[in-house]
């Protein structure tokens, strides 16, 4: 529908939308954060949710214990070896649709702490991650934009067609392998599915293929 | 009341025991007491129950890793070189057994003084790992003994409860030591070039190489 | 809210046991919402009642002092500010403070003072916290922490126009402090500490002698002095159990025999004394807070004999403990005369206070362990380093 006699409708009281536009507006204002702080990362996220950054603007206020009732899962902090396969739990037993936020510097890639043997080096090793935020801990309006990089990500996503986001193909995965405890290390140490080896050729630096992978 | 005075009081009323004082020569100026591992008990409960010692609080107990050492010294020896008998430097290489220390630092609250520090020494790193747990005398060693346990591998006798505290509980490595080697955990290598890129390719499994 | 680790199983019944039915053993986290961070409790109960809790917890070993052994001296010092992610200034006191008996480093009366200041307003903002926290595990959701998080913020506010930062201020180094106080830092502080009053005693009064808090936790997870003691426990819960020890009047480490401060003490040991204990010392705080703003001296801020590149310290070592919010926190560092510790040690006063977390749990219901849990405040960041 063309944009301006929208415009010109509201204006009389009369509201027009598609049905994918009412989808993703009800589900990126009520985004529901599973209530889970893993280190330093947490306590700004919940100066996040305190008076002054005041999340509830975004209509995510609602940290909910459980897992079955949360949409969102802020991977606040660094993910240790011993953690790692409680939140990749926790994912999967998260209901679709499902999104990750992944804040600061060790959900990210181990951070500060990836010389630390047990320290995962990225929770996207194990799970699928929608938002990256900087920072060692980001401040709370750090995960604000976060917060609103991936509404807009959710405004984006089109009900039909190939590109269609996770939860709406049947065939697409919704849990993940959760790793096992071994002698030295987890197994498997990453998950091919999600994760493959970055590569940045230095040959190939300003050239299409640099930062493929 | 000097290191000196509560060695010799240990002396006296600990009879057997073996210490032995160990100099600190930073300015911290703490030196520390090394005890054997066959009286550490007595020893413990003698500090912690005398009445003008009261050595009721045991604050921080840590274990160190001193590996084994190669220690190469220059000794002459007679060779014969050419026909004819010549002293010649050789380089002798002897190698230590190293071993596993631990460290009680104990203050009293009562008297309000401190900190007395004891050691001990394992006899070895690898079977001889066994000493005394001192959990009974001053209950705060418990987490702290479990902790020495699973990063150091000292086995302390007499620890009621002695599991993995940190690492879970399959792992097999003692991780502070220092020749513990971590699994090999590919990182992003931003501009990956020769051998961290020869590395990083072969961690990567669904491109082939490019 | 349960699960996450293991299943929930129903144990056989024990031949110890006089009661029906049978024992149910219960993961209480890492994941769960009173666990203040990534903490676990295997508990066995007994309908409601615990009957064994066994503290599980490592799901935050990040290694602090296997890094810092491969670290300069100087390097570690922004890892101290993630120990005990509430309290980065005292943190990086107690490492300074050990770095500087190592090294025999003495400190400018400027900056013993900021060190004073910070160190102070840390104490309070944790204390704030830590209540508001405490009181939403019993079920006050959101209002107390609303109020402690407004102060927490200011105070935020005050290190971040210092530090930079507004948690990890990564703000000590040996032989003083990074940075002078910026211009007007003081008035700023001093108009601040001036608000303070009213805040406490509007958070005592909306608390203290509210009913639901009073019934949930006089008389629960009573800590006996003697048991205390030897196990360890040091802090608000050592001193709420009437033992007189704050490392601030028995070390005096610092200037702070200069300063004219009461030592607030308990009389019974529980849960109610552990909070009063932190709010009295809250008041201070403020107090000390006053006095140091009062009579902060001009002059440098760091040592300048102290060596900041290529600092390498002789070979020896050195324990240095501070009054950290939470209780003793100590470094215990062992130097070979290299740029980088041979042993890094952090004795953590967290872990410490756990040890008595099933002694004074057994015989309570389950929700009694989280109000315990609470009282005790923990972060995982410094249990398990």
């Amino acid at each position: 529908m063309d944009e301006h006699l929208k415009t010109e409708l509201r204006k009389q009281g009369i509201v027009a939308t598609t049905l994918q536009e009412l989808y993703n507006w009800g589900r990126k204002n009520s985004l529901w954060p599973l209530n889970f702080g893993l280190a330093c990362c947490a306590i700004e996220m919940i100066a996040a949710s305190m008076a002054r950054y005041d999340m509830a603007r975004f209509g995510a206020e609602v940290f909910r214990p459980s897992p079955r009732q949360a949409d969102l899962m802020i991977v606040a902090g660094t993910v240790t070896k011993k953690m790692a396969p409680q939140v990749v739990r926790l994912y999967n037993q998260m209901a679709e649709p499902k999104y990750v936020i992944s804040m600061g510097a060790c959900a990210i890639s181990g951070g500060p702490f990836k010389q630390g043997y047990n320290v995962l080096k990225g929770i996207d090793r194990y799970i699928p991650v929608d938002v990256y935020i900087p920072g060692c801990p980001p401040r709370p309006e750090a995960l604000i934009d976060a917060l609103m990089t991936l509404q807009k990500l959710i405004d984006k996503q089109s009900l039909t067609g190939a590109d269609r986001p996770r939860h709406l193909q049947a065939e697409a995965p919704s849990e993940f392998i959760v790793p096992r405890f071994g002698a030295h290390d987890l197994e498997p140490p990453q998950n091919p599915e999600v994760w493959d080896a970055p590569l940045v050729n230095i040959s190939l630096a300003g050239t299409d293929d640099a930062g493929k992978h | 009341m000097t290191l000196e005075n509560i060695k010799s009081e240990m002396e006296a009323n600990v009879p057997g025991c073996v210490l032995e004082i160990v100099g600190n020569p930073s300015p911290s100026g703490q030196h520390s007491l090394r005890i054997d591992p066959a009286h550490a008990v007595a020893i413990a409960t003698f500090l912690r129950d005398a009445e003008h010692l009261r050595f009721d609080y045991c604050s921080n107990v840590t274990g160190i890793d001193w590996p084994g050492k190669e220690i190469s010294e220059k000794v002459k020896a007679k060779k014969l070189v050419d026909g004819a008998e010549q002293e010649v430097e050789e380089i002798r290489k002897t190698q230590t057994i190293g071993h596993l220390e631990v460290v009680y630092h104990l203050y009293s609250m009562e008297k309000k003084h401190g900190p007395v520090i004891l050691r001990m020494r394992t006899e070895d790193r690898a079977e001889g790992v066994h000493l005394p747990s001192l959990t009974h005398v001053w209950r705060s060693a418990d987490f702290q003994e479990r902790e020495i346990f699973d990063l150091y591998g000292v086995i302390f006798d007499g620890h009621p409860d002695l599991r993995r505290i940190l690492m879970w509980d399959g792992f097999q490595d003692h991780p502070m030591r220092k020749d513990y080697v971590e699994p090999d955990d590919y990182e992003y290598e931003p501009t990956a070039h020769d051998q961290v890129l020869e590395r990083a390719r072969q961690h990567r499994t669904v491109m082939g190489a490019q | 809210m349960i699960a996450a680790t293991e299943p929930v199983r129903i144990l056989s019944k024990s031949p110890t046991d006089d009661g029906e039915g049978q024992f149910l053993e219960v993961s209480m986290g890492p994941q769960h919402p009173s666990t203040h961070g990534v903490f676990r409790m295997d508990v066995v109960l007994d309908g409601e009642r615990i009957v064994k809790l066994k503290p599980v917890f490592g799901y935050l070993h990040r290694n602090h002092e296997k890094i810092a052994e491969n670290e300069t001296y100087l390097g570690s010092m922004p890892y101290t500010d993630r120990l005990d992610y509430f309290c980065s200034l005292t943190n990086n006191w107690a490492y300074a403070l050990a770095v500087e008996k190592l090294a025999g480093i003495q400190v400018p009366e400027r900056a013993e003072y900021i060190r004073i200041i910070t160190a102070e307003l840390t104490r309070f903002q944790n204390h704030a916290a830590l209540i508001g926290f405490l009181t939403q595990d019993m079920g006050a959701s959101g209002t107390p922490l609303m109020y402690a998080f407004r102060e927490r913020e200011t105070i935020l506010d005050l290190f971040e126009s210092l530090t930079g930062a507004r948690m990890m201020c990564n703000y000590m180094r040996f032989g003083g402090c990074r940075v002078d106080l910026p211009a007007g830092w003081l008035d700023h502080a001093k108009q601040f500490a001036a608000t303070l009053p009213r805040f406490l005693d509007e958070f005592e009064r909306l608390l203290a002698t509210n009913e639901i808090l009073m019934a949930r936790t006089q008389g629960v997870g009573v800590l006996s002095k003697e048991f205390a003691v030897n196990a360890g426990v040091t802090g608000p819960i050592l001193r709420a159990s009437g033992v007189n020890y704050d490392l601030r009047k028995v070390d005096k480490y610092g200037i702070y025999d200069r300063f004219a401060f009461k030592i607030p003490l308990g009389e019974h040991g529980d849960t109610y004394d552990r909070y009063m204990v932190r709010l009295l010392e809250m008041r201070e705080s403020l107090n000390i807070l006053n006095q140091a703003l009062k009579d902060i001296p001009d002059g440098p801020i760091v040592d300048p004999k102290t060596k900041i590149r290529g600092f390498k310290p002789k070979p020896g070592e050195a324990y240095g403990r501070i009054e950290a919010p939470k209780g003793e926190l100590g470094f215990y560092l062992i130097s070979d005369g290299t740029p980088n510790p041979y042993r890094y040690r952090v004795r953590s006063s967290c872990m410490m206070n756990l040890t008595v977390l099933e002694e004074l749990c057994i015989g309570r219901n389950v929700a009694d362990v989280v109000v315990i849990l609470g009282s005790i405040d923990i972060v995982m960041g410094e249990v398990d380093r």
